[in-house]
């Protein structure tokens, strides 16, 4: 069994589209995959994938602490050792600053606050017309996203090795932190789809110096490859002297956000747009790389 | 004052805002204040060309235990939340990746075998950018899992001077380093585009601004895209859309080349211009 992460660096290079537009053509190549949405606090693969939802589980993430007014007697040691600014000179805990690390509790001298676990979010197993989905809606303002993405994907993982199946795919989150690190974790292979723009080519090289220093084969797929061609020859460049392989360009398609809008993957939409013919040319790049043992 | 952009969804042109909205009020005394609080992908510096002057190491305290006054008690291990300290026979172990940093074990160390040392997640940088603009990032060092360390010392190393306004850059998402982000903010930007994806995340960025009780207000960039459940949205939840930016692909094309939105169409600083003022002015209420 084969994980596949896809990955971006900066948001809204089009990490789902291309996840979906995968999911379509595994099952239309009679490919078996599970999927996961990694982007556990902006979920969006459910919008193009419709899933009809089988379980569903709370997360319960991390804890806040609680105050009794009734036993505190206001000698402000609670407010002296938290170092997230969470309690307010009345005594109150902001539960949304709170980190939830209980220095509080222990030393408040009249035993006057508790922790309690929160609910943070929740995960599901769901079907879809291209196989099993696995995701997650962290509610908003909540930690612990990397925790839930673990979840999502151990969930996803045990689904694959249970019933053989022979590939997962997890459409990953933005940026390079905790719930990225979680992401990348276990991946065999990460697809970096980036775009040639000055802010998509910078995030590129701190997603790829990550998947690096987590030892995960990376390469590279250039979405809007034709809006700035410039910046594609720098993606070109940069690649070479890395010597990352560019397994395709994907042209500028307002088809895919047709697609979008009418809740389909862009290839299974239209097959024969521009979009959708480059991602097919992606794809069996793909599927060769995980073949030959990368 | 200080006027935070976030939007849920990444690539919604949250930085292309923020900038341009920085370089209209560049006229004005002070200069804005500019922090790039997105510190896993920080990109503003891209658009408004900082020459950095200052730079900072920054991160978390972590626990160093001394050996030679350890008792292998365990009380440490037992009050830490994250498991980021073990005692494993004669040994107690730290586990700087987890740790957050709270101190909760140095405080219950019965030994006061436990000091506190300085461990590195990043580093905050400031200098002048253009048009006379006060410009500090944060970066997350690559491996680092926290970002919401960075960001608070961030937000924490420049006092503003008084009367001037501060434009916080967040990151996409909706998870803590947003909260941290748009944290104490006096209004909050929401960048979205007229997509599914976008409106689903426009409105889990709008139930932050909800809990956090911070007024917002929503641009619809890429406008003429997708559809008009965006609109529909803001209708049902009177969030004001202030500013429809169409989509216009030169407008993309300069933004790859790293320019901002008003170096395009510099006719929208007085948009620009007039939505501070309006926030300025407690007009926009939701």
């Amino acid at each position: 069994m084969k994980q596949l992460v896809i990955l971006s660096g900066k948001g809204g290079t089009g990490k789902t589209s291309v996840a979906a537009a995968f999911a379509h053509l595994a099952d239309a190549d009679s490919l078996r995959a599970v999927l996961a949405d990694a982007d556990v606090d902006a979920a969006n693969l459910e919008l193009v994938l419709s899933p009809r939802v089988i379980e569903e589980h709370d997360f319960v993430g991390g804890s806040v602490a609680v105050i009794d007014p009734d036993l505190c007697n206001n000698c402000d040691t609670c407010i002296q050792v938290c170092r997230f600014d969470a309690i307010s000179l009345s005594h109150h805990v902001d539960p949304i600053a709170c980190d939830g690390c209980a220095a509080c509790v222990y030393q408040c001298p009249t035993n006057a606050i508790r922790i309690e676990p929160q609910i943070a979010g929740r995960w599901f197993r769901s079907e879809t017309r291209y196989g099993p989905l696995f995701h997650a809606a962290l509610r908003p303002a909540q930690e612990n996203s990397g925790k839930l993405v673990t979840l999502v994907k151990q969930q996803a993982r045990l689904r694959a090795l249970d019933e053989n199946y022979p590939l997962v795919i997890v459409d990953g989150p933005p940026g390079i932190g905790c719930p990225v690190i979680s992401a990348v974790s276990g991946a065999d292979l990460a697809l970096i789809v980036t775009e040639p723009t000055v802010a998509g080519i910078h995030d590129l090289e701190r997603a790829l110096q990550t998947t690096a220093h987590f030892r995960v084969p990376s390469f590279v797929c250039i979405n809007k490859a034709d809006v700035y061609p410039d910046g594609a020859a720098q993606i070109e460049a940069h690649c070479r002297e890395h010597a990352i392989e560019i397994v395709g360009r994907i042209p500028f398609d307002q088809t895919v956000t047709e697609a979008m809008v009418n809740g389909a993957p862009v290839t299974a939409y239209r097959a024969d747009a521009p979009a959708s013919r480059a991602l097919r040319a992606v794809w069996e790049r793909v599927c060769a790389r995980l073949e030959n043992g990368q | 004052m200080k006027i935070a952009i976030a939007s849920g969804k990444g690539g919604t042109g949250k930085t292309t805002i923020a900038t341009s909205l920085a370089l209209s009020l560049a006229n004005v005394t002070p200069a804005p204040l500019f922090l790039d609080c997105d510190v896993e992908a920080p990109n503003a510096h891209l658009f408004l060309r900082p020459t950095f002057e200052r730079r900072q190491d920054v991160g978390i305290l972590i626990p160093r235990v001394d050996e030679s006054k350890c008792t292998y008690c365990g009380k440490c291990a037992e009050v830490c939340q994250y498991h980021a300290i073990a005692v494993l026979g004669k040994k107690t172990l730290v586990f700087a990746q987890l740790c957050h940093g709270c101190g909760s074990c140095t405080l219950v160390c019965p030994e006061r075998a436990i000091s506190e040392i300085p461990d590195v997640m990043g580093v905050i940088e400031s200098g002048t950018a253009r048009a006379g603009i006060t410009f500090a990032r944060g970066m997350l060092n690559i491996g680092e899992p926290m970002a919401v360390p960075v960001i608070r010392q961030l937000k924490k190393w420049i006092a503003p001077e008084s009367n001037q306004i501060v434009i916080m850059d967040a990151p996409p998402g909706t998870s803590c380093p947003v909260v941290e982000s748009v944290r104490g903010a006096d209004f909050l930007l929401l960048v979205t585009e007229p997509t599914p994806f976008g409106l689903h995340d426009l409105r889990l960025a709008a139930q932050i601004a909800r809990e956090l009780k911070i007024p917002a207000g929503v641009i619809v960039n890429r406008d003429g895209i997708g559809d008009a459940s965006v609109d529909a949205f803001c209708a049902a939840e009177r969030l004001p859309i202030l500013l429809r930016v169409p989509f216009d692909r030169a407008l993309a094309e300069g933004i790859a080349r790293g320019q901002t939105l008003v170096d395009v169409r510099p006719e929208y600083g007085a948009w620009f211009r007039q939505i501070v003022a309006q926030i300025a002015n407690r007009e926009v209420v939701r």
